[in-house]
């Protein structure tokens, strides 16, 4: 490749990922460009409806020799970005290991099993055990709410329903609060409780959420084992026949 | 490309398993490999195990380990194994992560026994303590275990092991090699894994073998 010759007129600008070329709409970032043409990189924070947030860090990749989070390093032309390199894989699963023990990740009991973007995530990168000592968290569940369960032990802070609920549903029914190891996610209502909301099963904060925090109650395990959306192809292949 | 003829033919791996804190479930996956077993067993030899008569853990190739650790006689039996087992394996998510036994881990240990051993439930129980019940009030659990008979207690003879204030994962306690998931891990899981083990090869699990659930 010659970097001096402009482009042909028309032809859209493109960065590297990987040694193959993307091509990119100026103001994009990389992961988004990324996604758009079916090329998968790890991410559990990041939606494509909803501005980067920045927290979960899978993502993470090297452009130009350097790290960077793919969701919100902005495309530029010429760009070398690697992604899916051991190195960078293994960074991954360590995070996710992070956040396994972080919460209670206990799949075999829990409603989104099979269809969890944590968890297919983690057998994306071939996580096979937590590594780290688990942190067993004791936060209550929230089942005030007459359709909606709420369980904060898995919750990853990905704040996509504090997003959903703020920006499309308008209702501000989730937030973020506590420092450091005691960040949590809470309900935005006096008495603290989600049934003192206007969250109802409608809302678009239903259905963002990436883990199994927020349910509808009464309908677990609805979906037979060997169909569930991860049980079909990996999250890997998902991203790539432009699906998800 | 025929083999090399070894003199006294080739040993055969020598496996351990043991169920802890665990449900039976994972050997009853590792079963399931079905007629796979009578070609297993041309490759290796199992020493102690719940599957045979042995009662102390020799000098053994490979331990597999299903359960967490939830009381005393865990933690010595998995000191054991991986003092006699040059590969040591946890198998299945209780051995993993603890598994859905260290549910109780955000309960209290004194009130969860008085509950279930002791026919009145106890005002400081693990109910009473999160506030499912009103003080005073009789809770669901201890209201059920009025069949139990006047006088009952929580058993108290040093035969007994004393539980574990938190159940586990095996990890937090001895160095493990290897981690097979799944509650249990499927019997192709099983085979596959073993098969990379007694090749020589780091186990790889893809998509469909890999799973928590």
């Amino acid at each position: 490749m010659t970097p001096d010759l402009p482009k042909p007129e028309g032809a859209s600008p493109s960065f590297s990922l990987d040694g193959e070329d993307v091509p990119f709409t100026p103001g994009e970032t990389l992961l988004q460009a990324a996604t758009r043409a079916g090329h998968y990189i790890p991410h559990l924070c990041w939606h494509p409806e909803f501005s980067a947030h920045g927290s979960c860090r899978v993502c993470s990749v090297t452009v130009n020799g350097r790290p960077g989070a793919a969701c919100t390093v902005h495309a530029s032309p010429g760009l070398e970005v690697q992604s899916n390199t051991e190195e960078l894989n293994g960074h991954r699963k360590t995070l996710l290991q992070m956040l396994f023990v972080e919460g209670n990740h206990f799949c075999p009991s829990c409603e989104k099993s099979g269809n969890c973007r944590l968890q297919a995530t983690a057998y994306q990168m071939g996580m096979e055990g937590p590594h780290f000592e688990e942190f067993y968290p004791d936060r209550p569940v929230d089942a005030s709410h007459p359709d909606i369960l709420l369980d904060f032990n898995r919750c990853i802070l990905c704040e996509l329903c504090v997003k959903a609920s703020r920006d499309v549903d308008g209702k501000n029914v989730f937030a973020m609060g506590g420092r450091s190891l005691g960040t949590h996610l809470l309900v935005n209502s006096e008495s603290g409780q989600l049934v003192d909301t206007p969250m109802a099963l409608e809302d678009r904060a239903m259905d963002v959420c990436p883990v199994g925090v927020i349910l509808p109650k009464r309908r677990g395990f609805v979906i037979p084992i060997g169909q569930r959306h991860y049980d079909e192809k990996p999250v890997s292949q998902w991203v790539e026949e432009g699906k998800e | 490309m025929t083999p090399p003829v070894l003199p006294h033919g080739a040993r055969k791996l020598k496996v351990a398993t043991v169920s802890l804190a665990g449900c039976f479930g994972c050997h009853m996956s590792f079963l399931d490999i079905d007629e796979r077993l009578l070609e297993l067993i041309e490759h290796i030899e199992f020493d102690r195990s719940p599957l045979t008569d042995i009662k102390e853990v020799g000098h053994c190739d490979i331990g597999l380990i299903e359960g967490g650790l939830c009381n005393a006689e865990n933690v010595l039996v998995l000191r054991e194994f991986r003092a006699h087992c040059k590969t040591l394996v946890a198998v299945g998510a209780c051995a993993i992560t603890g598994g859905l036994p260290a549910q109780r881990n955000h309960l209290d240990l004194g009130g969860l026994l008085t509950d279930v051993y002791r026919s009145r439930p106890s005002v400081n129980g693990p109910l009473h303590a999160r506030g499912v019940v009103p003080p005073g009030g009789i809770s669901p659990l201890g209201a059920a275990r009025r069949g139990l008979s006047a006088g009952s207690s929580i058993p108290n003879d040093p035969e007994l092991p004393l539980i574990l204030n938190k159940v586990h994962p095996i990890h937090e306690v001895v160095h493990v090699d290897y981690f097979l998931p799944g509650c249990p891990p499927s019997a192709d899981a099983f085979w596959s894994f073993l098969n990379d083990l007694m090749a020589g090869r780091t186990p790889h699990l893809g998509h469909g073998l890999m799973h928590y659930d």
